[in-house]
């Protein structure tokens, strides 16, 4: 018997992740993990971002339901956290925005009422981090989205199945990177 | 060379490797496709190893001629047949008349477990000996492997000394959990095996002595592994010493503020780590937080992201 692989958390900026819609399980199975593919062939289940935590609330009515968004220099992340996260509802209450936060959660895709496919993050943790701590993780997502965007053309499954399904423009993703990093050099 | 020699020398071949085929059935292949079918000899000689490889081993051998060795570090499913040169680090008691020997083999990559199964009969390991084994199959058991050396198995003393490394790897990432177990804990007095509510499960009711560590989860987007710091690097890491531990938990009356306070200090922070490398552990030996990024970082890939525009 092996033990069950934990899943890699992925590195992936904000902008694509909203651009991504392609979710799927590998196998039948209720426990197999939910996957989301972006456009540039990441295969997320886990995520670890790092990005300013600029607004917050519980919209909960009988219980805690927090929303939160998280900005990177590309675009924002959607946090939700309910009962079910207990230690992120316990750490995002008492961190008032805007702070650098560090957020280590699983995907949620989801269909919105006029039929558009949603990703949120739902937190495992989130911690306050330091202005360098988020300086390096732009950084590493830039060189890890340019890798995928170089493998894109490969024959590794995610690349194919990305490229089949959203025909990657590779320029988009590519000035979404320079962009990022750009930023952080004027910072 | 006629086929009766051939079939011998196929024979012998597959002995070398731990598998008995009977060279009667080699000869007979052999014939037929020489003299029935006219194949050229060579080309006799190649479809009989595979197919006697493909019948007789598990997997299929397919050059059996020469021995692939797999290193140590690189086990990493199981039940596959592998070829080891290792040397015996060590050998424990074996705590069932099923197992012959059980211990620990090792190369320049790592360790690893093996047990070596009585209904096997192979040779007595010496320890502090090398080896070639042949035919091992591996097991997984929570997530650590181990060999498992069978009747088909077979051992060669070798003539080298198998150096043993303890190798120190180095890994960069963001640390994205603190696991249970982390924290202020105790250990059984005895046998140092980690005590829950008093108990050792060994050694029944014990007062236990207490320690801190971290087992965390390091990843950098591609891998994960799971890393262990000791009380001395759990002390540099969070700069809470064992004192403070204890006084926090009885502050609290609750020894897992101590957990939540390292993971509030550590979980979403990038560090680079140095250690050695067991199966499922990275033990941590040295340490740094990763430091401010440099300009030319950002300009190197901005340089090759334009490279693309």
């Amino acid at each position: 018997m092996s033990v069950k692989q934990r899943e890699v958390a992925r590195r992936v900026y904000a902008k694509e992740l909203s651009d991504s819609t392609l979710s799927y399980k590998e196998h039948d199975d209720t426990y197999a993990p939910q996957f989301l593919l972006t456009p540039t062939g990441a295969k997320c289940n886990r995520l670890f971002v790092v990005g300013t935590l600029t607004e917050k609330e519980n919209v909960g009515v009988d219980s805690d339901y927090w929303r939160a968004r998280i900005a990177d220099p590309t675009g924002v992340f959607a946090i939700y956290a309910g009962q079910y996260q207990q230690q992120a509802i316990t750490q995002l209450s008492s961190i008032e925005p805007p702070a650098f936060v560090a957020v280590v959660g699983k995907l949620n895709v989801y269909q919105t009422s006029d039929d558009q496919t949603k990703v949120s993050i739902r937190p495992e943790f989130i911690n306050v981090v330091d202005m360098e701590t988020r300086r390096r993780w732009i950084l590493e997502t830039a060189g890890k989205t340019l890798k995928r965007i170089a493998e894109i053309e490969s024959a590794s499954d995610e690349a194919a199945r990305a490229r089949d399904y959203y025909k990657t423009d590779k320029h988009t993703y590519v000035e979404m990177v320079v962009k990022a990093l750009k930023a952080l050099k004027t910072e | 060379m006629d086929v009766k020699e051939l079939a011998e020398q196929i024979s012998v071949r597959f002995s070398e490797q731990g598998v008995h085929v009977p060279v009667e059935e080699v000869e007979q292949r052999l014939t037929s496709l020489v003299n029935e079918f006219k194949v050229p000899v060579d080309e006799a000689k190649r479809s009989v190893l595979s197919y006697f490889a493909k019948r007789y081993t598990k997997d299929g051998v397919p050059d059996v001629a020469e021995t692939v060795y797999t290193r140590i570090a690189e086990i990493n499913a199981e039940d596959k047949w592998v070829n080891l040169k290792a040397k015996v680090v060590q050998l424990w008691e074996p705590n069932a008349l099923s197992i012959a020997q059980v211990g620990l083999l090792g190369d320049e990559s790592g360790a690893i477990k093996f047990t070596s199964w009585a209904s096997a009969n192979l040779p007595i390991l010496q320890e502090g000996g090398s080896y070639s084994i042949r035919s091992v199959v591996t097991k997984s058991w929570q997530g650590r492997f181990s060999v498992s050396l069978n009747k088909a198995t077979s051992i060669a003393p070798l003539d080298e000394e198998i150096a043993v490394g303890r190798a120190e790897t180095e890994i960069q990432g963001a640390i994205i959990d603190v696991q249970s177990g982390s924290g202020l804990i105790k250990r059984c007095p005895e046998c140092n095996r980690v005590i829950v509510k008093g108990y050792c499960t060994e050694h029944g009711k014990v007062s236990g002595v207490y320690d801190l560590r971290v087992k965390g989860v390091l990843d950098n987007g591609d891998v994960v592994t799971d890393v262990l710091f000791n009380r001395e690097l759990t002390e540099r890491l969070t700069g809470i010493t064992l004192e403070d531990a204890k006084e926090m938990a009885i502050e609290a009356l609750d020894h897992n503020v101590v957990a939540d306070k390292i993971k509030s200090l550590v979980i979403g922070r990038y560090y680079v780590l140095r250690g050695n490398k067991t199966p499922r552990w990275l033990l941590v030996t040295d340490f740094a937080k990763l430091q401010t990024i440099d300009e030319q970082d950002i300009d190197s890939i901005l340089e090759r992201s334009e490279g693309y525009l």
